[in-house]
């Protein structure tokens, strides 16, 4: 963002006093720099709803699968028809079908959702086509029962994806966030796929349920280089560090509904396959893979949510909420292998069910704010939060349902994510082991990142429903948002449906999780009906009573302060205080920058804010100030410092091997023959 | 829960709700004679409150529920962490339901529901205050929060009545050294949430030196009213969590009577009154930090309740 | 000298209360006594009732004891507090701050300029007297009027 303040010292007439110049807002910087949004006519009405339907109807198929699953009810499919030579496996754990219910949970409120915004933002038939393959992929994903399958779901969701991010390829900025998903997608893909053909070579066959069995006989090197392979793999899904980067570029860029189904479902899968391939089929493992597990988690959460609290984009905000979110879950799962390898199985039970719970969670409440930042950007052209303002006055039903998302998401009490960071924080109080000095010295820190990542959260949430929503308009278009149609409100509302009830009655989830984790190797902590009681620990909560109870006292209050009512003048309304003077305009609001302004000063060392201020001096004196321009502008730090180098590495790198690309054809074959040549020596030597 | 316990809650948010401008007061009334001041006297605050209830309510224009019902909240989460929290008796029926973690989000959304009413005016102070406030209360909360967490690890559980009773069983662990470092990383924190000195100047008249000042600008008559009553309530809750973490002495167990519960009420308001005129005391030889010094306090705070932490699990792991 | 052992030497700074002034013929607003908040507006003083006003509320003169405070918003006021002539540069300022003040509410005008114009009273930029423009429930005359005059028509209104 760059302010560009005109100031003209001495030039300037006082307005007389009272007399307010009209406000006009500021021009508009629509996102669509170069043409108008409507390069294409609205999908019809019956295309919209069809794309809507298979969604949701795939999504209440998961939902299906997942519940029969977790009960045990399903059994291992193969269908050699399907992909030439390998076949498909489909072998749908408890795991899996927690995460297909989770899929599920995420997609019926897209699938319905997609049919008004499709018709506001022009959604093409193309991704209205591909959107439900997509839905399908990522089940397919957690379906997978054998290597395979597995690489061939991840590989279509991953492309499907990003068809979806590249819907919108005429603005400018879609294209790049486009290539960098691809790259780190891909580069994770890569990964992935080495890892899963060591495994699979290491144990001799490609099926999951067969090399968990085997996983324990593989050497203990290959069980750690497939690990660290698929920690960075999947984190890359996950949104973990370093390979994050994509998230922040590539959520705001896609259809909203394509970015809640990526940060709801997609990215979960990334934690899926480190639960899956980490936890359940590597089994317990040496203790630093947990470390590792855990440091990478609270770096992404401290990073995402440092980074969330000085974005002015609400999506690009949402995006490293939940780098943050990831980093928690991630942190869940690594105090749980962590605990697991000292044999402390019931503690680890409380923060892998805190892990799990957590993505659950996360994926209702992201669901909801993206699809409800979806829904201020089809009302008002906006997603820049210092443009925003005032949409409580005008679309009251997205503000409550982004108020319900912000709860969840800042982890306060009586929102969706305060029972998972509650159930993380409890394991983590509950594992002191005598003699043990790594974990003496792990867990405080883990405890100082989580609390230091949940008092953010609160200013990230706070900045994004204060300043988005609240106070006043600060552009045009917030000024005027147009109303949201009536099938977006209603999937917000299933979605924040969901929310309230994890809030309050979390205990829903409890024999999905039971089911869940127990492939995992422990089982999971049992919550009790409204205590959250954990077994062997002491320890409760009860959030349906905490809400009542809050409710109860906040009408006391208001009872009491009914006191003396009668003789109290006749209540007013009157402008706000603008101490003394009139005409208080929106421009003198804080805005999302300014707000984050203290935070982005104290943690200026981590963010490295590019901030700077340029003077034009008048030529005839230099202490007249002509033009002055304020600069500030934040970007990615790793990204920056982390990424350019080995870019240049691999720039520098590309010109030398390109000295051999001479276009001559003999040189070619001369390669050809060579190469031939070296492969016919190697292997003869290898071979005697 | 017998009926004692639960007249015993009741008593604690009737003390909180009635203490709170007392306290106030008398920490006022330090303030003035130490200043050489005589002071409005102690119930000042009562009699501004009561004035206050009788004022006109004023709306400004463009604001919405937000503001209108952040003063209850406020007051409401103060007064649920009042019944739920081991003031009198450590055996409160609501204890269950509110553990450590709990009593701090409460307090987390008492100051998340002003700062959206900060923000709900669309003011430039109120922004500021909000921004202000909410900086402070994201870098006190990890604070709060490891602070209490290490006393919880020796208890082994994170009910607040379980920590109170360990330490009213055996006060000599309120003297090991993470209990000393986390009692110091508690009042840093307490001063800072409760906008006190040298954080936030509570009898500023200057906006730009504001914190908790600036969100309630806008605020007059019976809402005003609220705010300033929910704020000397929180004050009081801090105070009296603090003393009993520590000096737990003298508080009602489970099996106490009705005497036990009237002596327990004695020696809380005895001792948060000692605190708080403490408190008031010290305040006078402090000047308010620069804003941008706020942090760096915080920041030392955090790193106590950080050492607090990890020797709390290093003890654990030997005496267990 | 530490500031310790200051503070007790020095001890109480505040001058013996006087006796009580009779009440005003202005009810004490919301008719409870005792308390009252004042916003002070300077509407174009020359800031020499702003000193003495500053003595009122400092140690010696110490008009918190007797139930009044100075606030930063006037929204929490009862009272609004003028010292000088009101210009017209700060004639709409004057009125938009009383107008932010949440009824019952009085007006107090401090010094010469306030109460009747004073030396300034046909200046150019002067539009009239605080009773010319919003109206006075108090007046304080004197150019400055004593701490001793201000504090007596404060308790005049508080009852204390």
């Amino acid at each position: 963002m760059i302010t560009d303040v005109s100031t003209v010292i001495g030039a300037g007439t006082t307005p007389p006093a009272g007399a307010a110049a009209p406000f006009t807002y500021p021009p508009a910087t629509h996102l669509w720099a170069a043409e108008p949004p409507t390069p294409a006519a609205a999908p019809s009405f019956l295309a919209r709803v069809l794309s809507g339907a298979a969604t949701v109807a795939i999504g209440a198929t998961g939902i299906a699968a997942g519940t029969a699953a977790m009960i045990g009810a399903l059994h291992p499919v193969t269908l050699d028809w399907a992909v030439p030579l390998v076949g498909v496996d489909l072998d749908l754990t408890p795991l899996g079908g927690l995460f297909a219910l989770l899929i599920g949970i995420v997609a019926i409120p897209v699938g319905i959702y997609t049919v008004g915004y499709a018709r506001t933002q022009h959604m093409g038939r193309f991704s209205l086509t591909v959107l439900p393959i997509f839905v399908a992929a990522m089940l397919l994903v957690s379906a997978a029962g054998s290597v395979p399958t597995f690489l061939f779901a991840w590989e279509l969701m991953a492309a499907t994806s990003l068809v979806l991010v590249w819907a919108d390829h005429r603005r400018p900025a879609v294209p790049q966030a486009g290539v960098f998903y691809a790259v780190l997608t891909q580069l994770g893909f890569m990964l992935i796929l080495l890892a899963l053909v060591l495994l699979a070579a290491g144990a001799g066959t490609d099926n999951f349920a067969d090399i968990a069995a085997l996983a324990d006989t593989l050497p203990g090197w290959t069980r750690s280089t497939v690990f660290v392979l698929t920690l960075i793999g999947f984190g890359s899904k996950a949104g973990l560090l370093p390979l994050h980067a994509w998230l922040p570029r590539a959520h705001p860029e896609a259809p909203s509904p394509v970015s809640a189904l990526m940060s709801g479902a997609m990215v979960a899968l990334g934690a899926y396959g480190l639960a899956r391939i980490g936890l359940q089929l590597l089994g317990p493992g040496p203790r630093w893979w947990g470390l590792c597990l855990l440091a990478i988690g609270a770096a992404s959460a401290l990073f995402g949510v440092l980074s969330a609290s000085v974005a002015t984009d609400l999506k690009r905000l949402l995006a490293y909420s939940t780098t943050e979110n990831m980093g928690l879950v991630a942190v869940g799962l690594g105090v749980a292998m962590l605990l697991a390898s000292s044999g402390r199985i019931q503690i680890a039970a409380i923060a892998a069910t805190a892990a799990l719970l957590h993505l659950v969670a996360h994926a209702a409440f992201k669901t909801l704010g993206f699809l409800s930042a979806g829904a201020v950007l089809a009302s008002t052209g906006e997603r820049d939060l210092d443009r925003m303002g005032g949409l409580v006055h005008r679309i009251p039903a997205t503000t409550v349902l982004f108020g319900i998302a912000a709860l969840g998401a800042s982890g306060l009490p009586l929102g969706a994510g305060f029972v998972s960071e509650w159930l993380l924080l409890q394991s983590l109080i509950h594992s002191p082991t005598p003699n043990d000095p790594l974990l003496a010295l792990a867990v405080p820190m883990t405890v100082g990142a989580v609390a230091l990542t949940t008092g953010l959260g609160v200013v990230v949430m706070v900045k994004a429903f204060g300043v988005g929503f609240l106070a006043r308009p600060r552009s045009a278009g917030a000024a005027d948002p147009l109303p949201v149609p009536r099938s977006m409100l209603a999937g917000m509302s299933v979605i924040a449906a969901a929310c309230v009830v994890l809030a309050v009655a979390p205990v829903v989830m409890s024999p999905a999780l039971t089911s869940a984790l127990r492939g995992l190797r422990v089982n999971a902590a049992p919550l009790g009906p409204v205590l959250l009681r954990l077994p062997g620990v002491a320890g409760t909560v009860a959030p349906a009573v905490l809400g009542a109870g809050l409710l109860i006292a906040v009408l006391l209050v208001v009872l009491i302060s009914r006191h003396g009512i009668r003789t109290r003048p006749k209540p007013v309304t009157s402008p706000l205080w603008a101490c003394g003077a009139d005409g208080l305009t929106p421009r003198m609001q804080y805005t999302a920058t300014s707000f984050a302004e203290p935070l982005q000063r104290v943690f200026d060392g981590v963010l490295r804010p590019d901030t700077g201020l340029e003077l034009d001096r008048h030529p005839g004196s230099q202490y007249v100030i002509a033009h002055a321009a304020y600069r500030a502008r934040q970007r990615d730090v790793i990204e920056e410092h982390g990424y350019t180098p080995v870019l240049r590495a691999v720039r520098a790198l590309a010109q030398v091997v390109r000295r051999a690309h001479t276009g001559s054809l003999h040189l070619y074959l001369a390669y050809g023959g060579a190469g031939l040549l070296t492969v016919l020596i190697v292997s003869l030597v290898a071979s005697r | 829960m017998t009926a004692i316990t639960a007249l015993a809650t009741v008593g604690q948010m009737a003390a909180v709700f009635l203490g709170a401008p007392w306290v106030i007061g008398m920490m006022r009334q330090v303030r003035a004679r130490m200043e050489g001041r005589v002071g409005a006297g102690i119930g000042q605050p009562w009699r501004d409150l009561r004035k206050l209830l009788h004022k006109q309510q004023i709306t400004p224009t463009g604001t919405t529920a937000v503001f209108a019902i952040a003063p209850a909240v406020v007051a409401g989460s103060t007064l649920l962490i009042a019944a739920a929290i081991p003031l009198i008796t450590t055996a409160s029926p609501l204890d269950a339901a509110a553990d450590l973690f709990a009593v701090v989000g409460l307090l987390l959304i008492g100051t998340v529901a002003l700062a959206l009413a900060g923000l709900d005016t669309g003011t430039a102070f109120g922004g500021m205050g909000a921004s202000r406030g909410i900086m402070v209360a994201a870098l006190v909360e990890p604070t709060m929060l490891m602070a209490v967490f290490a006393l919880s690890v020796p208890a082994g559980s994170t009910n607040l009545g379980a920590i109170v009773s360990t330490t009213d069983a055996a006060p000599w662990l309120a003297l090991s050294p993470s209990a000393l470092l986390s009692l110091a990383a508690l009042v840093l924190v307490i001063v800072a949430e409760a906008g006190r000195l040298p954080v936030d100047n509570p009898s500023t008249h200057l906006e730009l030196t504001m914190i908790h000042e600036a969100m309630v600008l806008e605020y007059a008559g019976p809402r005003l009213a609220v705010v300033e009553l929910a704020s000397g309530m929180r004050l009081t809750v801090l105070l009296a969590l603090l003393v009993n973490l520590f000096a737990p002495i003298g508080i009602a167990g489970p099996e106490a009577g009705v005497a036990g519960v009237l002596v327990a009420t004695v020696v809380i308001v005895v001792k948060v009154a000692a605190l708080a005129a403490a408190l008031a005391f010290v305040e006078v030889f402090l000047a308010k930090l620069r804003l941008f010094r706020v942090p760096e306090l915080l920041a030392g705070s955090f790193v106590l309740g950080l050492l607090a932490v990890t020797s709390a699990y290093f003890f654990a792991g030997a005496g267990s | 000298m530490g500031w310790l052992t200051r503070i007790r030497r020095i001890g109480r700074i505040a001058e013996p209360a006087p006796a009580k002034p009779a009440p005003s013929v202005v009810l004490p607003p919301t008719g409870r006594k005792r308390s009252l908040q004042i916003r002070y507006v300077d509407a174009g003083s020359c800031d020499g009732c702003a000193i003495e006003i500053g003595a009122v509320f400092g140690p010696v003169y110490d008009a918190e004891r007797y139930g009044a405070r100075l606030v930063a918003s006037p929204r929490h006021a009862d009272a609004l507090m003028v010292t000088g002539v009101v210009t017209r540069n700060m004639e709409q300022p004057l009125r938009n701050t009383l107008a932010a003040i949440p009824e019952p509410r009085i007006i107090i005008a401090v010094g010469d300029c306030a109460c009747t114009g004073g030396i300034f009273a046909d200046g150019y930029g002067v539009v009239g007297s605080v009773r010319d423009v919003i109206g006075a429930d108090i007046e304080v005359p004197g150019c400055p009027p004593r701490p001793e005059d201000i504090i007596a028509a404060l308790r005049s209104v508080t009852g204390r």
